[in-house]
Formats: structure tokens, sequence, C-alpha cells
């Protein structure tokens, strides 16, 4: 996973050394990976280098290092060892061939083997490529959607990941930690949701006007700890966690109210989006990717743009780096923060829309928003705060999800598993000094790797 | 480095000259009482609101008219708003404080309690204490677990997880083993394998706590509803249904009224939890391992220069606070219910906002465990009386409560120095 992101060797913008040393870090590791183009290895400020080895010799010393790629790689294969190892011991029948395996091993491995590998490639299979469905397309027997709908799946459950991912990674490059996208996601669903069953529009208008009030709503649930923060220092750690809880029981409210609720139901379920607000389906009706996806890989080039190319993107990052420095240069932190939990609320609150004007549910449940902000979290942090990074990790997590689907119906391993494989991979990236040690890695030529950011409370 | 000291800027503004915080609360405390006397006296009926001393609508009441309830305790919080607003000695405060917000609630108890449909004009107090403190419970565990973790200087976010880890492993081994003794011992194992995950990655990798934290929380939700659907649901018999604790009834203290038989005949969970508020303010405040954790949460570099050992007793402590959070774990499984997918449900993040609420404190934290149990009990009990107040609503008082407390209009909220920064010797 080199990071795509064509904006981010600008090195010489950034002001402080912790964001500089990252830097240097990833830059090295392109160098490597991505050693053909030239322009990589702009003029970085520090020694000079000593005479380059050769292409080859470079690749090979970097494979084995702990950089990003490898890193994130290893992390991936452990989480999945870690999941192996937990299907194992909660399956009566594997286990029993565990209590004679002095015996008789080949019973245990093989019972093992069988049960890891159908569970895996079920996974697999769900998410990005079925042969099954290839062949029958090939035989007839079933039409090319079949072969699309994995890949159709994933996008699907990636899309809304890749808003609350961006809306974390954009806050954390701010300096701040918002574990609040979930609440500016659930304020974001229901402003979608209710201009999507209220307002009479054409459509195409209503669609935009359904999707900004979403982004509407999650900038509201972020102004709150961004003004908390900038005026009376309040930690924004712990107000967006409350204010989660806020949002969710506001839902929870809002939805069995008269007007909101659909008639016809007595279970906590709204009025129904118009079709005329909901986001047009990519690949006809059968498959659910939706044009939410297009919109994030936007977002995505709109927050790498913000964040690399803008001034306000440079103030970010500076008050991001050092607030104090910041504030010496002349940039106003409050004016800053504000405006980063807007922007992060924004985000969020597309996210949000996704939720309810795509294909994933047209009106409000309780849980409709499911679990997008705390995913996007772990996406943040997978995708190292990178906005490049954090769509990859996104369709990721969007492909764990799809598959987990299919593992369950499948295998019989429930979608609880995709949770505990999430939450390892993250765990394993956030401490790459453990991964190092785990498989005696060297340490990588650049500055070490790291992905903490928040300071406490 | 992303450890660096940096203090939050924009610290609020001290406040001079005439409107210091005292008179702003005194304000506030005004506009609510008018807000009572007038409103819930308006809407509050002419039936006579009762709040028996029993579980029941039977035996002695204390009982009022409702209207001229509401009124009278309104013009009380009016008389106390106006009193702070007046200027009454800094002492004076907090006392003054609780008796306007008291007056307010029970203006508001007035109202509800008399407009309730016939025949239902009454509150049962045995049962709305006894209800507090059983709803209290994990909030009271939890919160000092995290109190154990945060004066150390590791921030526990994980507490959700904790608690969560702590219900499953006490279920878990309680069932196969048929002991609710096991099931106690192999919860506060359960609590104490998230911890030390947290202690291992915050302490020895430095990954950042708060992430951490929420990472955990995920991690023990998808593990335990990973093995719950496993284990459980294909054998409930055998792996969900842990034995459970009887009631203990206390010698002469039971007898006592209304306190009596709401608080002690209870579980021993109940017991175990005041009796750990006491033991940690104790052991907090007057031992040499409490100045030493505090001393570490505070100021490391400077334990460290006398000695104490910093990271062995950020361990020990986040290792603590993981076997008090699973035992409240086990006071679900092991005393009422069994174990169901994610039945934390939220609560190890209201005791995480009953810890700032409390400042840290372990007695703060159980008053406002108390505080954050009693909104939720008021619910069920609106819920039941058929009242206009939605339940939701009220189920979002400790979650603003507490986003009151942080921004500093009700008193200043302070984390210990050291909270969630990593110490490197050296």
């Amino acid at each position: 996973m080199t990071n795509p992101n064509p904006q981010s060797g600008s090195p010489d913008k950034e002001p402080a050394s912790e964001a500089q040393a990252a830097q240097n870090a990833l830059g090295n590791t392109e160098r490597a990976e991505v050693a053909t183009e030239p322009d990589r290895s702009v003029a970085k400020p520090g020694p000079e280098p000593e005479p380059k080895p050769s292409l080859g010799r470079l690749f090979l010393d970097n494979l084995w290092a702990a950089n990003t790629f490898t890193v994130t790689l290893l992390s991936l294969v452990l989480a999945i060892v870690v999941g192996a190892v937990l299907m194992i011991i909660s399956d009566p029948d594997v286990l029993s061939t565990y209590s004679y395996i002095t015996s008789r091993p080949s019973d245990a491995i093989n019972s093992s083997w069988t049960l890891v590998s159908e569970a895996y490639a079920n996974l697999f299979k769900g998410s990005i490529f079925d042969p099954e469905a290839f062949s029958g397309w090939l035989n007839g027997a079933n039409g090319w959607q079949a072969v699309l709908a994995p890949i159709s799946e994933t996008l699907t459950y990636a899309a809304p990941l890749v808003f609350t991912g961006l809306s974390v990674a954009l806050a954390f490059r701010g300096g701040l930690f918002n574990i609040g996208a979930q609440g500016q996601a659930t304020i974001g669903v229901i402003m979608a949701a209710l201009a999507g069953f209220l307002l009479p529009l054409p459509p195409g208008l209503h669609l935009l006007v359904a999707v900004l009030a979403g982004a509407l709503g999650g900038a509201i649930w972020g102004f709150i700890p961004g003004i908390l923060k900038a005026r009376a220092g309040a930690h924004e750690v712990i107000n967006t966690i409350m204010l989660n809880y806020v949002a969710t029981y506001f839902l929870t409210w809002l939805i069995v109210q008269n007007g909101v609720q659909d008639p016809n139901r007595t279970d906590a379920i709204s009025k129904g989006v118009d079709s005329s607000a909901q986001l047009p389906r990519l690949l006809g009706d059968n498959l659910r990717v939706h044009a939410g996806i297009l919109l994030a890989v936007l977002a995505t080039w709109a927050v790498a743009w913000l964040l690399n190319r803008s001034t306000l993107g440079f103030e970010l990052r500076a008050v991001g780096a050092n607030p104090d420095a910041a504030r010496t240069a002349g940039i106003s932190v409050t004016r800053t923060y504000i405006l980063i939990m807007v922007f992060a609320g924004i985000l969020a609150g597309l996210g949000g829309s996704n939720m309810v004007l795509g294909s994933t549910a047209s009106a409000l449940t309780p849980l409709v928003v499911a679990q997008i902000g705390f995913d996007g979290i772990l996406v943040a942090l997978l995708g190292r705060v990178k906005p490049w990074g954090v769509l990859l990790a996104a369709l990721l997590f969007g492909a764990l999800q799809a598959g987990g689907n299919r593992m369950q119906s499948y295998s019989g391993i429930s979608l609880e598993l995709v949770t505990v494989l999430q939450a390892l991979i993250v765990i394993f990236i956030a401490a790459p000094a453990l991964v190092k040690a785990i498989f005696q890695l060297r340490a990588a030529r650049a500055a070490r790797l790291q992905t903490s950011l928040a300071k406490g409370w | 480095m992303s450890t660096m000291a940096v203090p939050d800027i924009a610290v609020a503004p001290v406040d001079e000259g005439f409107w210091t915080r005292s008179r702003k609360v005194g304000l506030t405390l005004l506009a609510l009482g008018l807000l009572s006397a007038v409103l819930f006296g308006a809407l509050a009926t002419d039936q006579q609101a009762r709040f028996t001393l029993s579980d029941d609508a039977a035996g002695a009441a204390l009982e009022i008219n409702g209207t001229i309830g509401a009124i009278l305790f309104g013009i009380i919080t009016i008389a106390a708003g106006a009193a702070l607003l007046a200027g009454v000695p800094k002492r004076w405060f907090l006392p003054v404080l609780g008796v306007g917000l008291v007056a307010f609630v029970l203006s508001f108890l007035c109202w509800q309690v008399s407009a309730a449909p016939t025949g239902q004009n009454f509150m049962p107090l045995v049962n709305v204490i006894r209800g507090t403190f059983i709803l209290a419970l994990p909030l009271i565990f939890g919160a000092l677990a995290g109190v154990l973790c945060e004066r150390s200087g590791v921030v526990n976010v994980a507490i959700e997880g904790q608690l969560l880890m702590g219900a499953f492993s006490g279920a878990l081994f309680g069932s196969i083993s048929g002991s609710v003794w096991v099931g106690l011992v192999a919860a506060a194992i359960g609590g104490a394998f998230i911890s030390l995950l947290l202690a291992v990655f915050a302490i020895r990798y430095l990954v950042d706590q708060v992430v951490m934290g929420i990472v955990l929380n995920l991690l023990a939700v998808g593990v335990t509803g990973f093995l719950y659907e496993r284990l459980m649901q294909t054998d409930a018999a055998k792996y969900n249904s842990a034995p459970r604790f009887s009631n203990w009834e206390i010698p002469l203290l039971k007898d006592i009224p209304v306190l009596g038989p709401a608080l002690f005949r209870g579980n021993i969970f109940l017991y175990l939890g005041l009796l750990l508020v006491l033991v940690i303010h104790i052991g907090l405040f007057r031992t040499r391992w409490g100045l030493r954790t505090r001393s570490v949460g505070e100021h490391p570099i400077a334990a460290d220069t006398l000695g104490v050992k910093v990271l062995r007793v950020r361990y020990r402590n986040v290792l603590l606070a993981g076997v008090v959070a699973g035992i409240g774990g086990a006071s679900y499984t092991l005393a009422l219910y069994s174990f169901t997918k994610n039945m934390i449900g939220g609560k190890g993040f209201i005791a995480l906002a009953a810890l700032i609420f409390g400042r840290w404190n372990p007695t703060g934290a159980l008053l406002a465990a108390l505080f954050f149990g009693f909104a939720d009990q008021l619910a069920t009990y609106l819920g039941a009386i058929n009242s206009v107040i939605p339940s939701q609503f009220l189920a979002m008082l400790p979650y603003l409560a507490t986003i009151l407390a942080v921004a500093g209009l009700v008193g200043r909220v302070r984390a210990p120095a050291a909270d969630g920064k990593p110490y490197i010797k050296g």
C-alpha cells in the first residue's frame, strides 16, 4: 500500500519536527517502492544521502524493514492468525480433535485447516471475487451481475466509512481527536432523511438538498465541541463522546414522533425517503453499489487538496503540530479549532447521508447509522490519517464487512469476527514496535513510525 | 514527539468583577426556580402527590398537594438562586446550590406525580432508591476503575470493554463451574485482561491511550459477541446459565426505615461497590500507595526522581482498575441477567462521564454515578406513569451534565496533569 497521494510531497511546508519525521518516514518508504519516479526525491532538508545503492538492493532492504507498507501487511497477517485461533477454540468439534493431538495430530490439523480456510475463502468470495459466479457467467448459468456482486457490496460498505474516516483523519491532522463522528453522522442521517421525505422537490435538486442537509446536520454537531474547545478549553474527546449518546437518544425519540414515524407501522421506523432523493445506483437495480462511492472519492480528493494545497490546510496542520507556535506565527487557533470540527462534522454528516440516501436503508431506524462513526476512527488510523490512505483503508474495511456477511451465512462464523479482525489490525498498526519485535524486522531507514497524535485529556 | 506537553489553549477566562461564577450559577438557578414555580405549578393538578415509604402505594407516605408543592419547591429554588446572586460566602456555595437543585427536582416530581393517571399519584421511595443504586452500580465500579487508572496517568476509555469482558467471563466460567465465586474471580480476570492489553500497549508501546481505549472497546464487543454466538447461543444451559448471588440481609441495618429495605437487603455487589469507594478514597488520599499513585499521575518526572517506579505503579493501577471493572461487569451476569451481546450498552461511557463529573475523585464519582442512576430510574418511573416527558431526554441528562461540567459551567474540572501522557524514562 504505497501512499498514492500525489500531493503529499511538499515537505518544505511542514512546520514542525513531528510532522517532519512522519513525512520523512513516509517519503523514504515511497522512494523505495516507487523508486522509478524521480520527482519523489524532492529536496529534503537534512544531511546529503550516501551514494545510492542499486534499485533491487533498496527494494530488498525495505521489504523487510519496519516501514508503513510492511507493518500494515504484517498487521493484517497477525490479525488473520488471531482470528483463526478464535475460530478454532470456539468450535467444539474441532476442539475435540485436539484432545488426542499427540496420537493423531493430522486430525486436529486437518479439521482446523478446513474450518479456517473455508471461512476465509468465503470472506474473500463475498468481498472481491467469486470463481463460481465467474464460471457460472461463462456457462450462462448466471448474469454478469453475480460476478460484480462482491465488489458492489464492498463499495457499498466502504462509501460511508470513507467519509467518517476522512472526518476523523482531518481532525487528527489539526491535533483534535474526533470521537464524535458517530454523533455527527447520526444528526446527518436525521437531517438527510427529513429532507428526503418532508420536502417536495424535483428529482436532482431533491437529492442535492438532502445530501447537503446531512452535511449541515453534521456541521452543527461538530460545531458544538469545536466552540467548546476553542472558547472554554473543554476537551473535545469528552464532549464528542457525550454528544454521540445525545444524538442517539435524539434519534430514537424523533423516530416515533407524529409526522416522522411511518403511519402504517407501530415499531420504530420513519417514513421512507422519496425516490427523488435517493442516490442513483451505478450498476442497475440488482447491485447495491450507488453514487455514494463516487462522492467518497471526490471527498477524498477535496480533503487531500484542503490539507496539502490550501491556506486553511496549512494553518490546520500548523495548529495540529504545535498550537503555541501557530499562535505565535499569527494563526488564530480558536478559529482553526472551530473550522476543523465543522469540516469534520460535514464529512461525518455526509457519511450519515450515505446511510439513508443510498441502498443500505431508506428510512430512519434506531440502528440506521450502524457503527460508521467508530469504524471511521479505525479507518483513519489504518489509513495513517492521510486522505488517500483513508480511502484504501475504508475499502479494506468495506471488504471485510461484505465478506463477513458471506462468512456468516456460508460458514456460520458470526459477523463479530470481522469486528475482532478490524480491532486487531488497528491495534497492531498502532504499535509498530510490537510487529517489529514479532517479525524481527530491521529498523526502517528513516524515523520511526507512529500514528498516535492526541495528547490525553 | 506526539507526547509533548501542550497546555490546552483558551483556558476559561477568570471571572472578574460582578459576574463571578457563583453569581452566574445563581442566575441560572433563579431561572430554573421561576420555570418550576410557574410552569410546573400551572401544570400540576390538585391531586395529593404521595411519596410512599414502601415498595408500593401502601403504608405511610409524605403527602403534599401537587400545585402547592410544585410552587413551594419552585420558590425555594428561587430563594437559593437569589441567595447566590446576592453573594454568599464561598463555603456556602455548594450547600445552597444543592438545596436549590434538590428543590427543583422535588417541584418537578410534585408536578409529575400529581399529574399521573388517577390511582397512580404516588412514588414508591424504597423502590426508587433501590433502583437508583442498582442502575448506578456498574457506573460506580466503572468510575472507580477510571479513578485508579487515570490518577496514575493512564486514560481509561476502555471501561466499557472491561465491564463487558468481566460480565462475559463471569457468565461463562460461572456457568461452567457452577460456582458464583469462580465466576467472580473469572470476571475480575476478564476485566484485568483488557486492562493488561491497555497497559502493555499504552505503557510499553506508547500507543495513544484514547485510541487504545476505543479499539479495546471494539475488540471486547467483537470477542464477546463472537464467543456468545458460537458458545452461549448454541448451548445456553452449559455456557450461559451462571448461578447468581443471593441477597444478603445485613442485621440491624436492614430495619432502618426506607433505607433498610432499599439498600441493606441487596446483593454482594452493592456492598462491595460502596466498600470499594471508601477503600479507594482512603487509599488514594491517606496511604503511601495513594501518594505515589497521585504523584505519578501529576508529575511522573518528579516522582521518578524521588525513587518511585513510575511504570510499575502504572501497570499495577491499570490492572487493579481492570479487576474492579470486571467485578462491576459481573454485577450484571452474576446477580441480575444472563449474558447477551453488547449488554453493557454504553454504561462504560456513562461511567467515564461520572468519573469526569466527579472530578477524578472516588467520592465525587460515587455521587455522580448515583445522580446518573437516579436519572435512569426516574426515566423508568415516568415511563410507567405515562409522563409527557420523553424518557430519551432524561437519558440524555448524564451526557449533557458532563458537557456542561467540562465546559466550566459547573465548576472547574481538571484531569490529573500527566493523564494520557506516556512516561519515557531518561
